[in-house]
C-alpha cells in the first residue's frame, strides 16, 4: 500500500514552497514512498527509553557578550538583491 | 614530474630557498587545469587574478619570518559551498548562479589566508552537497581522473578529482554523510572528515547542520595533517565548534603502530561489499599486523539503520536550511513571479535541481504535523543507538578500520535512476557522521579495472592524531598513494 | 441566554539589549533602512547564530518578575514559514521548553484584585519590516530582524475587555520596572494580540475563538474586544456559528474586520535548532539574575503606604507609572517631604503634562528642582502663590528655583520692621476699615491683607501680615 499520496506530495510541496507539475507529483509520490517505506525499518527498533540526539557533542551555554558591531554597509546589504527601492528590497506584494 | 608530486614540507623548503616561486606553483596549477579540466570539470570558478596578486605579495616574503604560514604559498582549491568574499559562490546550484559576492569569507577561508595559502578557484560538487557522484551539479558532472567514464564520487567530487588530476596539491571539501571520504576513495587520494565541531562551519553553506564538517583532501597523509591543523580550531561565530585544543597533527606521524588496537566491524565487510574491496581491506589488515598492531572483529549492530536515520535527519535539516533560498535578498528570482507566493515557488522550482527538491520534500514531510514523532524524532533516537555502538567499541579499541565504500567508482549515469541505490553508496561513511567521530579515507589498492579502493580509518572524538598516525604508518609501508592517473598523458 | 467571555492575550516585548539576539548588529530603532544588518540578519548562505547572553538574562528577569518558574534545561527551535520579512524562512524561537512557565500577575478592576495566569514566556527573534505600497509591491527593511523578543502568553483567565486592559497595563508596568524593555507600543516594542470566545454561562467547553491582531493601543484592544464580544453574541443568538478567524480593529469605523479564516492549524514544522546548543540555567545563574531585579510596582506601592505614610490612592497613582514613581523617589531623596512631593506630582506636574501632552521625561523639570520648590515653600522663602510662578519657570526652562527667586526678588518679605512700616501706612489711609473691623466686620481684615499683598506684589509673608495688622489695629 502506498504510504504517500499525490495529494500529500502537493501539500508538502506547498509547505516547502515548491511548484510541482502533475508529472513531478507522480514521480515524487513514488520515490518518497520508496524512501519512506525503507525508512520504516526504524520501527523495528525499541526506542522507548532512548533519548533523541540533536547534538553529538554535549556542549552547553555557548553565548557571546552583548557588544554591538557594525559589519556591512547598506549598499552591501542590498548588493545581491534582485530589486531594490529607497534602501529597501522590493518584492511582489502578497496579493495573488 | 609535477611540482605537486612533492609533499608540502619539501615545497616549503624549495620556496624559502627561493628555488621556486609561488607564481611557479600557480603556473603549475593553472597549466594543468588548462590541460585537463575540460575533461575532468573539477572547477566551477577560477580566480587567477586574485591568486596572482597574492602570489606576488607572498613571493616577497619567501625566506622571511613573515612568510612562515603553515601553508605558505600553497595553491588550494575550495569546494563551492564554502563562501569566499568577492568570489562567486554557487554550491553548484542555479539558485545561486548570480551570487558573485557572498559578502564575507568563511572561517576556514580566513584561516587559509592567515596561513598564507593561495586560493586557485572554486570546485564543482553535487548541488548543495546532495549526491554521491557529482552528477547532481547543475553545471557539469565532474569525471574521475582515473577513468573519465566513471564518476569521481560526491559530493566533494570536484575537490577529490582536482587533487587526483594534479590540478592542485590539495583542496577543501565538506562531508555530511561521506562527501569527502567517498570521492577521496574513488579518486585515490586522502580525505578526512574531522570530528564534528573540530572545524568551524561558519561560511559553509549548510546542508545538514548537525552532520556537516569541512575537511582537507590531499595526495598524502602528512599534507592532510598540515592542512587540517591550519583550518581546525574553535570559532566564536560557530556555537557548535568545540573549544578543544588543536594538537600538532604532524607530530603524531611516527610510523609506529605497535600495540595499536584495531576493531573491524563485521557489518562493514558484509553483504553488498565487493570481493575486490574486501580483499584490499584484508590485505591492509595484514600490513598492520606486520607492523605490530592487532585487530579483532567487532559489531556495530545498528549499522543497518544508519542509512534511514541519515536520510530522515539530513533531509529534515536541509528542508529548513535551504528555505532561505527564496528569491528575496540574493540569488535567483523567477522572472515570471507576479505575486509573493509565485516568487517563492517559481524561484525555488526553477533554481533547485531534482535531487535537492526530493530531499526538501522528504525533510518537509518528516517534520510535518502528524509525522514528526514517527520519522524525525524516531531517527534522532536511532542516532543515539548508532552513536552508542561506536562508544562501546571505542571503550576497547583505538581505531575502527573498514572499507570507505562498498565498491570502487561506478560509471556515469549508472545509478541516476533510483535514488535508493545511489544512497546505498554511503552506507559505510554515514554512521561516522551520525556518531560525530573523525574518519579518513586513504588509498589501499586498485580494482581489476584500475580504479582506486579506499580504506577508512575511524577514530574517537577529537582523536584525529591517532587516525593520522594509523593512516600514515600504512602509507609508509605501501605505495598505493604514489600511483597517479595517466590523464592527459602529460603528467608522467 | 447569558454568555461569559473568555480572553487570552499574547504579548511580544522587544528587549533593549545593545545588540541583536543572534548577531552582533546594533539593536536600534529608527535607523536608515537596512543599515543595522549583517549577513547573519540577512540569512546569507553559511551564516550561523550565536546567542547573546544578555537576552537570556533579560528574558529571565522578565519571567521572574511575572512569577514564572524558570527552566533549568532549555533550548531553541526552528519555526518554519516563508515570508519576505523572515530571511531564513525559519524563525529561531522556543517551542517545547520555554525559559519561563506557570507565572501570574495580579490585576485590579473595579476595586477587586484578580490573578491572571501566565502560561509561558519564551525567547525568539523579531522579523524585519514589510511595508506594502500601492503599486503591487512591498518593501523590506531588515533592521528589526533579529531584535530580541519575549513572547508572553496568558492563560484564558481574562473575563472582560476591561480586565484585558488592566492586564496589559499591569504587564507593561512590571516589564518597565525590570528595565528590560521600553514597552513603547508606538515604536512596536510592545505588541499585543488577543483571542476571544464566548460561551453560555455554565458551559464547560470553550467557544470557538477569534484572534484580534494589529492592535495599536491598549484602548483599541479593549474596544476591539468589546466589539467582538457583542458581535459573537449576536451571531450565536441568531443561530449562527463563530469561525476561527483573524480579525483587526478598525479605528475609524470602530469595528473588527475579517483578515483571514484559519483552516486547521498552521504547520510550522518546529524542530530543535541544530546550530545552537542547549542552555543549562543553574541555581547560581538564576539567583544572580533574581538579585538584579529592582523593586516591582506592588512592593513599591506597599512601601509608600507603610513606610512613607502615603494614602493608598497616591501610592497607586505613583507606582502605576514607573517614570513618575522613579521621579518621586528622587524628589524625596533630595529632601522633599513624601506627601508634598506626591501632591505636586499628582497635581501641578500631571496637569502640566496633560495640558502639554508630554511625557515626564520630555519636561525640563528635574527631581532636584521640584524638591527645591517644595523646600522654598516649607522654609517660608516663597508663598505657595509665588511657588506656582517658580514652578512654571523651572518646568518650562529647567531654571534652578532658588537662583530664580533670588534674581527676580520673589522671596517673601519676612522682615518685621519693614512689614510694620508698610502696614502702618496702609492703616493710616484706611480708617474706615479699622472702624468696620472693630464693629465686627471680619471682611475688613481680608481687605487690609489684600492691600498689603498688593503693595508687596504678593511677597509679604501672610502669617506675619495677619499678626502685625492685628497688633497695629489694637494700638489704635
Amino acid at each position: 500500500m502506498s504510504r504517500i499520496s499525490k495529494e500529500q506530495v502537493k501539500h508538502v510541496a506547498n509547505l516547502a514552497r515548491l511548484h510541482v507539475t502533475e508529472d513531478e507529483a507522480d514521480m515524487f509520490a513514488k520515490q518518497l514512498d520508496d524512501i519512506i517505506s525503507f525508512a520504516e525499518q526504524l520501527n523495528e527498533l525499541d526506542t522507548d527509553n532512548v533519548a533523541p540526539t540533536t547534538h553529538v557533542l554535549d556542549l552547553k551555554n555557548v553565548m557571546r557578550k552583548d557588544e554591538p558591531k557594525h559589519w556591512i554597509t547598506q549598499e552591501e546589504a542590498l548588493k545581491n538583491a534582485p530589486e531594490t527601492q529607497d534602501g529597501q528590497i522590493r518584492v511582489p506584494s502578497i496579493l495573488e | 614530474m609535477s611540482l605537486f608530486d612533492h609533499k608540502l614540507s619539501d615545497i616549503q623548503e624549495m620556496l624559502h630557498k627561493k628555488e621556486i616561486s609561488v607564481h611557479d606553483l600557480l603556473d603549475e596549477a593553472y597549466k594543468r587545469i588548462e590541460e585537463v579540466d575540460g575533461e575532468v570539470q573539477a572547477f566551477l570558478t577560477l580566480d587567477e587574478e586574485n591568486a596572482r596578486a597574492r602570489a606576488t605579495e607572498l613571493d616577497e616574503l619567501r625566506g622571511t619570518e613573515e612568510g612562515r604560514g603553515l601553508l605558505f604559498g600553497m595553491p588550494i582549491g575550495i569546494k563551492d559551498n564554502i563562501v569566499t568574499k568577492g568570489v562567486r559562490t554557487t554550491a553548484a546550484s542555479q539558485i545561486l548562479d548570480n551570487l558573485n559576492d557572498p559578502l564575507y569569507d568563511a572561517h576556514v577561508v580566513q584561516k587559509l589566508n592567515k596561513e598564507e595559502a593561495v586560493s586557485v578557484g572554486k570546485l564543482n560538487m553535487d548541488e548543495f552537497a546532495m549526491g554521491s557522484s557529482n552528477e547532481n551539479s547543475s553545471y557539469a558532472a565532474t569525471r574521475n581522473p582515473w577513468n573519465t567514464d566513471y564518476v569521481p564520487g560526491g559530493s566533494s567530487g570536484g575537490s577529490a578529482a582536482a587533487v587526483a588530476a594534479g590540478e592542485v596539491p590539495f583542496s577543501l571539501g565538506s562531508d555530511t554523510g561521506g562527501s569527502i571520504r567517498q570521492p577521496a576513495a574513488y579518486c585515490g587520494v586522502v580525505g578526512i572528515k574531522p570530528t564534528y565541531g573540530r572545524v568551524s562551519r561558519f561560511g559553509l553553506i549548510a546542508f545538514a547542520s548537525s552532520l556537516d564538517q569541512i575537511g582537507p583532501i590531499t595526495r598524502n597523509v602528512e599534507d592532510n595533517a598540515y592542512v587540517l591543523e591550519a583550518i581546525a580550531g574553535y570559532d566564536k561565530m560557530d556555537s557548535t565548534s568545540a573549544n578543544v585544543e588543536v594538537p600538532k597533527y604532524t607530530d603524531a606521524l611516527t610510523g609506529n603502530v605497535k600495540g595499536l588496537k584495531i576493531a573491524v566491524p563485521k557489518e562493514y565487510l558484509g553483504e553488498g561489499v565487493s570481493e575486490e574491496v574486501k580483499a584490499a581491506v584484508q590485505q591492509s589488515l595484514k600490513v598492520y599486523e606486520d607492523m605490530g598492531a592487532t585487530w579483532e572483529e567487532v559489531t556495530l549492530p545498528h549499522s543497518k539503520y544508519a542509512l534511514s536515520t541519515y536520510y530522515l535527519l539530513s533531509s529534515s535539516e536541509a528542508s529548513a536550511n535551504l528555505a532561505r533560498f527564496d528569491g528575496v535578498r540574493y540569488g535567483r528570482r523567477s522572472e515570471k513571479a507576479e505575486s509573493m507566493i509565485d516568487m517563492f515557488k517559481l524561484s525555488r522550482s526553477e533554481g533547485f535541481g531534482e535531487e535537492v527538491k526530493r530531499r526538501i520534500m522528504l525533510g518537509t514531510f518528516a517534520l510535518s504535523s502528524g509525522y514528526y514523532d514517527a520519522y524525525y524524532k524516531k531517527a534522532q533516537k536511532a542516532r543515539t543507538l548508532i552513536k552508542q555502538d561506536f562508544e562501546k567499541v571505542f571503550a576497547d579499541y583505538d581505531v575502527i578500520i573498514g572499507p570507505t565504500t562498498p565498491t570502487p567508482a561506478f560509471k556515469v549515469g549508472e545509478k541516476t535512476e533510483d535514488p535508493l541505490t545511489m544512497y546505498a553508496n554511503d552506507i559505510l561513511t554515514i554512521p561516522v557522521n551520525l556518531a560525530g567521530v573523525p574518519g579518513i579515507s586513504i588509498p589501499c589498492g586498485f580494482s581489476s579495472q584500475g580504479l582506486p579502493i579506499g580504506l577508512q580509518i575511524i577514530g574517537k572524538h577529537f582523536d584525529e592524531s591517532t587516525v593520522y598516525r594509523t593512516a600514515h604508518a600504512y602509507e609508509q609501508a605501501t605505495d598505493h598513494h604514489t600511483h597517479k592517473p595517466s590523464l592527459g598523458g602529460a603528467n608522467e | 441566554m447569558n454568555f461569559e467571555t473568555v480572553i487570552g492575550i499574547e504579548v511580544h516585548v522587544e528587549l533593549k539589549t545593545a545588540s541583536k539576539i543572534f548577531s552582533p548588529s546594533p539593536n536600534e530603532f529608527g535607523s536608515e533602512p537596512n543599515s543595522n544588518v549583517n549577513p547573519i540578519d540577512l540569512g546569507y548562505p553559511g551564516v550561523l547564530p550565536v546567542l547573546n547572553e544578555e537576552v537570556v538574562n533579560f528574558a529571565m528577569k522578565a519571567a521572574m518578575a511575572l512569577n514564572c518558574e524558570i527552566a533549568t534545561h532549555t533550548k531553541f527551535d526552528r519555526k518554519n514559514y516563508f515570508y519576505p520579512d523572515n530571511p531564513k524562512a525559519y524563525q529561531i524561537s522556543q517551542f517545547d521548553q520555554p525559559i519561563g512557565e506557570n507565572g501570574y500577575i495580579d490585576i485590579e478592576v473595579d476595586g477587586k484584585t484578580k490573578r491572571i495566569g501566565i502560561t509561558r514566556l519564551h525567547m525568539e527573534e523579531d522579523a524585519g519590516k514589510l511595508t506594502h505600497s500601492k503599486d503591487g509591491y512591498s518593501l523590506v527593511d531588515y533592521n528589526r530582524q533579529g531584535t530580541p523578543l519575549v513572547e508572553i502568553v496568558s492563560e484564558p483567565d481574562i473575563a472582560s475587555p476591561k480586565e484585558a486592559y488592566a492586564y496589559l497595563e499591569k504587564l507593561k508596568n512590571i516589564i518597565q520596572y525590570t528595565g528590560v524593555s521600553d514597552c513603547k507600543m508606538e515604536e512596536g516594542s510592545l505588541r499585543a494580540d488577543a483571542n476571544i470566545s464566548i460561551r453560555p454561562i455554565g458551559q464547560k467547553e470553550f467557544g470557538t475563538k477569534t484572534e484580534l491582531k494589529n492592535l495599536n493601543s491598549f484602548s483599541f484592544v479593549q474596544k476591539g474586544l468589546e466589539f467582538e464580544e457583542k458581535r459573537q453574541e449576536k451571531v450565536l443568538l441568531s443561530g449562527g456559528e463563530i469561525l476561527q478567524e483573524t480579525r483587526r480593529y478598525d479605528e475609524q469605523t470602530k469595528e473588527t474586520i475579517l483578515m483571514r479564516v484559519k483552516e486547521g492549524s498552521d504547520d510550522y514544522r518546529y524542530f530543535p535548532e541544530p546550530d545552537l546548543v542547549q542552555l543549562y540555567i543553574d541555581e547560581a545563574w538564576k539567583e544572580r539574575v533574581r538579585n538584579e531585579i529592582p523593586e516591582l510596582p506592588d512592593a513599591r506601592k506597599a512601601r509608600y503606604v507603610n513606610e512613607l505614610g502615603l494614602p493608598e490612592y497616591d501610592a497607586k497613582v505613583l507606582t502605576n507609572n514607573k517614570a513618575l514613581s522613579d521621579f518621586f523617589e528622587e524628589t524625596i531623596q533630595t529632601g522633599a517631604g513624601a506627601k508634598q512631593a506626591s501632591n505636586w506630582l499628582m497635581g501641578e506636574v500631571s496637569a502640566y503634562m496633560n495640558k502639554q501632552q508630554k511625557e515626564l521625561e520630555e519636561l525640563a523639570l528635574t527631581p532636584q528642582n521640584l524638591a527645591k520648590v517644595i523646600q522654598l515653600i516649607e522654609n517660608g522663602t516663597i508663598s505657595s502663590k509665588i511657588a506656582k510662578k517658580v514652578f512654571t519657570e523651572t518646568v518650562e526652562n529647567g531654571t534652578e528655583p532658588e537662583q530664580f527667586v533670588k534674581d527676580k526678588g520673589l522671596g517673601q518679605i519676612s522682615d518685621e520692621g519693614q512689614l510694620r512700616d508698610i502696614i502702618s501706612g496702609i492703616l493710616d489711609n484706611n480708617q474706615q476699615s479699622i472702624e468696620d473691623f472693630k464693629n465686627g466686620k471680619d471682611k475688613a481684615l481680608g481687605f487690609l491683607v489684600g492691600q498689603v499683598m498688593k503693595a508687596t506684589k504678593g511677597q509679604a509673608n501672610p502669617p506675619m501680615v495677619n499678626k502685625i495688622i492685628m497688633e497695629e489695629m489694637n494700638k489704635r
